[in-house]
């Protein structure tokens, strides 16, 4: 019976092929994914309006009278209704404008030079942005191959003296705060033996080369910070395989226990890496602001944060719709990437 | 010591005084006590018993292999006088696959879902050094056109997934036989098969055995079975020798007595029962069903009758819509077209529009004791949850009923009433969910393949209950099986069904005498006999290709 059913489930897809079927999937995640964004465009303009003091009482501090609050919020249209605020600001984020930072703004205002031509928020994310993808690129190229590999040598080596002592280590490094493992790094590779500078304070046009050196400490914490999740999964991933009959026979032909691992249970076990390796980035992407503040790295983050201390709303907002598609993007990717690993379907009947 | 092993050249294997542990929670637990076994080159060894008899177990400790969390405690194996008890792990490697072969009981699960089936034959080969991949896979086409695989220098190229059951078993052996080894270690090869699956399936593995000279150890529950592939049967009862013999000699001559209630198993036998009378109503009647899953029929315009007091075997391959007959019957797959009658009365098709007193009447037994059962109920909850829906009874009343139920079933109530499924036996457990259909005191009960997953002494037990139960309560069953030897011991009329069509039916009488149709007389003659000489006679009665499956496709 239920062979008939997944029979029946494989015929019903034949005549669309894989490719198609995946396609379907993207275009469903992706209505879903702009979905979410809107609610989390709602959910954060609410919730930077709850904050107690706005943008105006920010930036002038205890001193202000009311008239200067007055004017700068009449200038920056906060003493609008926050629904059309909102209204506002989704109708230039839908046609590509996601507004002008508030601090920019105002700072023009202030030289008197407001011509009317201001930093958008796009032209400011957008360097800081890159940074922050080079550095989880950075990050990622180190953490992920360093963890499979851990992960499946732990599977091999389960239960030994080197399967408990990486499991104690990358426990630690994950248990332990980012800036802990940042400063212990500095302390090692940067002061007691000078092999890496430990400020990345990178600009635009620095030569590949250099840009790589300065962003190798902060990537090297941040492999510290995202390997445990990883290689553990590797390791449970496989070692849940180990039991399987198709193993028990690769043993019983005699095959190698490293080859075993890495030819029989590896492809097997892809589809909950993958997930977890996509969970992992996703952090490298929206969560690093402690290891850019130790290494005065211009990321993402730490715009993100200056941003909410002073109320800069348009900023924020901007900055969280990039995390969340950063998020909804990596997510599809990994579906996708374990649906094709999974040779039933890549090769139906 | 080894010295002695190879002393007599024809000894391939020798296992003296093994005694085998397992681990369950903190405690060592005796699987094997102090079994010994010689094989000799190209010989066959049957080994058989009933589940938890240890024989997997040994027949892996044969090539010095110990599954997680079992032990030899004691004894020694020999293989061509290598001790593989005191060799180390990669000499162990160099034998494995090379000269000590493994065929697994599901194909399906052994083979490796990532890669494609020619990879995977090739593997041991190119590892162990015997051959470059182009030979191998070249020896691989020809050891499956020898097992007379279809399109042999295809088939190869294809993964798991797409090919059929009894195809990858074939090219298990394949594999198997990929490096030439000295022995095969067989473990229950058939046992998931269909019956005519099962054939062809038998006689690749005897005709490639018998051609390269190879000595194997066959595993399985199946005396009609072991007696077409062994020289010699060795039969285990929970982990000891019962006795060894030559086969015929076992068959004809079994000395033990516990080797001859095994032989008695298949003489069970119903009375036949007075013909229906003309015009009575039937209790269930299924007339020109046609269902479907999603967009595909599954059934194609099914009838047949089922009267009071009567049992009707469905009989069929899997994926022959037995039990997609029975969803329909039960209302939890509504019929596309057709309609279903309960003394003579039209039933709603899905079962959320029938009410409880029609719903009382239909009641299910199904295949798997372990998950139709919930884990956490106690036996006296799992029975006395449908006393309390249907007849309305509570407290000391209900307690009442069920331990009548338990009684019928023939378990004690004081013993067993406040135990949960996991400390019961299958046989056990079976005649739980049997108490738990007639809980509802229904007229008619579905029994969906009630005694394949049991050993047969326990099998037995449940069909003799089942047949009491019916005299007593004058019960009607649809029975649905594949097994002919069950269908021979209690059905008074026979419903052969193929893809989704009834072939056949009639009383049992009639469908066990010829003429028969020709799928029935298909399935009829691949049920293995107690006859050494079965399978050479059938092989040559009807030629290779018209058993088994080759036969089925000649026919559509």
């Amino acid at each position: 019976m239920g062979e008939a059913a997944a029979n029946l489930i494989l015929h019903e897809k034949k005549p669309t092929g894989i490719l198609d079927s995946v396609l379907k999937i993207i275009a469903q995640r992706l209505a879903l994914g702009l979905l979410t964004l809107f609610i989390v465009s709602i959910v954060i303009f609410a919730a930077v309006n709850l904050l107690p003091g706005d943008f105006a009482q920010a930036i002038l501090g205890q001193g202000a009278t009311p008239e200067a609050v007055e004017a700068i919020r009449t200038d920056l249209g906060l003493d609008q209704h926050p629904v059309k605020r909102y209204m506002q600001w989704l109708g230039g984020a839908l046609q590509g404008d996601l507004g002008s930072s508030f601090a920019q703004a105002n700072f023009a205002s202030f030289v008197g030079e407001d011509s009317g031509v201001r930093t958008s928020v796009a032209q400011q994310i957008a360097p800081r942005f890159a940074n922050t993808m080079f550095l989880a690129g950075v990050t990622a190229a180190i953490a992920v191959p360093f963890a499979v590999t851990l992960g499946i040598l732990a599977a091999l080596y389960r239960n030994s003296i080197f399967d408990r002592a990486t499991n104690i280590l990358t426990l630690s490094s994950i248990s332990s705060p980012e800036f802990f493992l940042a400063y212990v790094l500095i302390l090692f590779l940067a002061v007691l033996n000078p092999w890496l500078p430990s400020l990345s304070n990178i600009y635009d046009g620095m030569a590949f080369s250099d840009r790589l050196e300065k962003t190798l400490l902060p990537a090297l914490t941040l492999t510290l910070v995202v390997t445990a999740h990883m290689m553990r999964m590797t390791r449970a991933a496989i070692i849940n395989l180990l039991a399987s009959p198709y193993i028990e026979m690769a043993r019983l032909k005699g095959i190698n226990p490293m080859r075993v691992i890495v030819k029989h249970a590896l492809p097997n076990a892809l589809a909950p890496i993958i997930n977890v390796v996509a969970l992992n980035l996703a952090y490298l992407i929206t969560g690093v602001v402690v290891v850019e503040v130790v290494f005065v790295y211009p990321g993402i983050g730490q715009l993100f944060v200056d941003s909410v201390k002073i109320r800069d709303i348009p900023v924020v907002q901007a900055c969280c719709l990039i995390f969340a598609a950063a998020y909804i993007l990596l997510n599809l990717t990994a579906d996708i990437l374990s649906i094709v690993s999974n040779p039933r379907l890549r090769h139906p009947k | 010591m080894e010295t002695d092993a190879s002393k007599h050249d024809d000894v391939l294997v020798e296992m003296k005084g093994i005694w085998m542990e397992g681990r369950s929670d903190e405690d060592w637990h005796p699987i094997i006590n102090g079994v010994d076994l010689k094989l000799r080159q190209g010989e066959v060894l049957g080994l058989i018993g009933e589940s938890g008899a240890g024989k997997s177990t040994l027949g892996l400790a044969a090539m010095g292999f110990c599954r997680d969390g079992v032990r030899i405690s004691k004894g020694s194996v020999h293989f061509d006088g290598i001790d593989l008890l005191s060799a180390s792990s990669e000499d162990k490697r160099k034998l494995l696959g090379k000269r000590i072969a493994y065929v697994a009981q599901s194909a399906a699960a052994s083979f490796n879902p990532a890669h494609r089936l020619i990879d995977q034959h090739t593997e041991a080969p190119i590892q162990h050094g015997i051959m470059t991949k182009a030979e191998s896979e070249a020896d691989g086409m020809e050891l499956y056109r020898k097992l007379r695989l279809p399109n042999p220098d295809e088939i190869g190229f294809r993964y798991p997934h797409q090919v059929s059951g009894g195809q990858l078993q074939r090219a298990m052996t394949a594999m198997a036989m990929a490096c030439r080894p000295d022995l095969i270690i067989f473990d229950e090869p058939t046992t998931a098969l269909d019956v005519t699956t099962q054939i062809e399936v038998l006689a690749s593995i005897r005709q490639i055995v018998e051609e390269f000279n190879t000595a194997a150890i066959y595993i399985t529950h199946d005396l009609a079975v072991v007696a077409q592939m062994a020289d010699t049967i060795k039969v285990l009862l929970k982990g000891d020798e019962v006795e060894e013999a030559e086969t015929r000699e076992m068959l004809s001559n079994p000395t033990q007595a516990y080797t001859k209630s095994l032989w008695a198993v298949r003489e069970f036998q119903r009375p036949a029962k007075p013909a229906v009378l003309t015009g009575a109503t039937p209790v269930i009647s299924v007339q020109n069903v046609t269902a479907a899953y999603g967009k595909i029929d599954v059934l194609h315009d099914i009838s047949f009758d089922i009267h009071q007091g009567r049992t009707v075997a469905v009989v069929g391959e899997s994926g022959s819509g037995k039990s997609t007959a029975a969803r329909c019957i039960t209302g939890l797959l509504p019929p596309r077209i057709g309609q279903v009658e309960l003394d003579g009365a039209s039933l709603p098709l899905d079962y959320r529009k029938r009410d409880r007193s029609q719903l009382q009447k239909i009641q299910m037994i199904y295949q798997m004791a372990d998950t139709a059962l919930n884990p956490r109920q106690t036996v006296g909850d799992i029975i006395g949850r449908p006393v309390e829906f249907y007849t309305g009874l509570t407290g000391k009343a209900r307690r009442k009923r069920v331990e009548e139920l338990m009684d019928q079933i023939e378990l004690p109530a004081d013993q067993f009433i406040d135990r949960l499924p996991s400390e019961m036996s299958g046989g056990q457990k079976q005649r739980v969910g049997i108490a738990r259909s007639l809980a509802a005191e229904p007229n008619f009960i579905v029994c969906d393949e009630v005694t394949s997953a049991l050993d047969q002494l326990v099998a037995e037990g449940i069909l003799r209950l089942l047949a009491d139960l019916q005299d007593k309560l004058n019960l009607s069953y649809m029975f649905i099986t594949h097994d002919l030897a069950t269908v021979k011991s209690i059905a008074d009329e026979v419903v052969v069904m193929k893809d989704g069509c009834v072939v056949e039916q009639g009383p049992k009488a009639e469908m066990f005498t010829p003429p028969h149709h020709a799928y029935t007389d298909l399935l009829l003659s691949s049920v293995p006999e107690m006859d050494p000489d079965w399978l050479t006679n059938l092989l040559q009665e009807r030629g290779v290709d018209n058993i088994g499956d080759a036969a089925v496709g000649k026919m559509t």
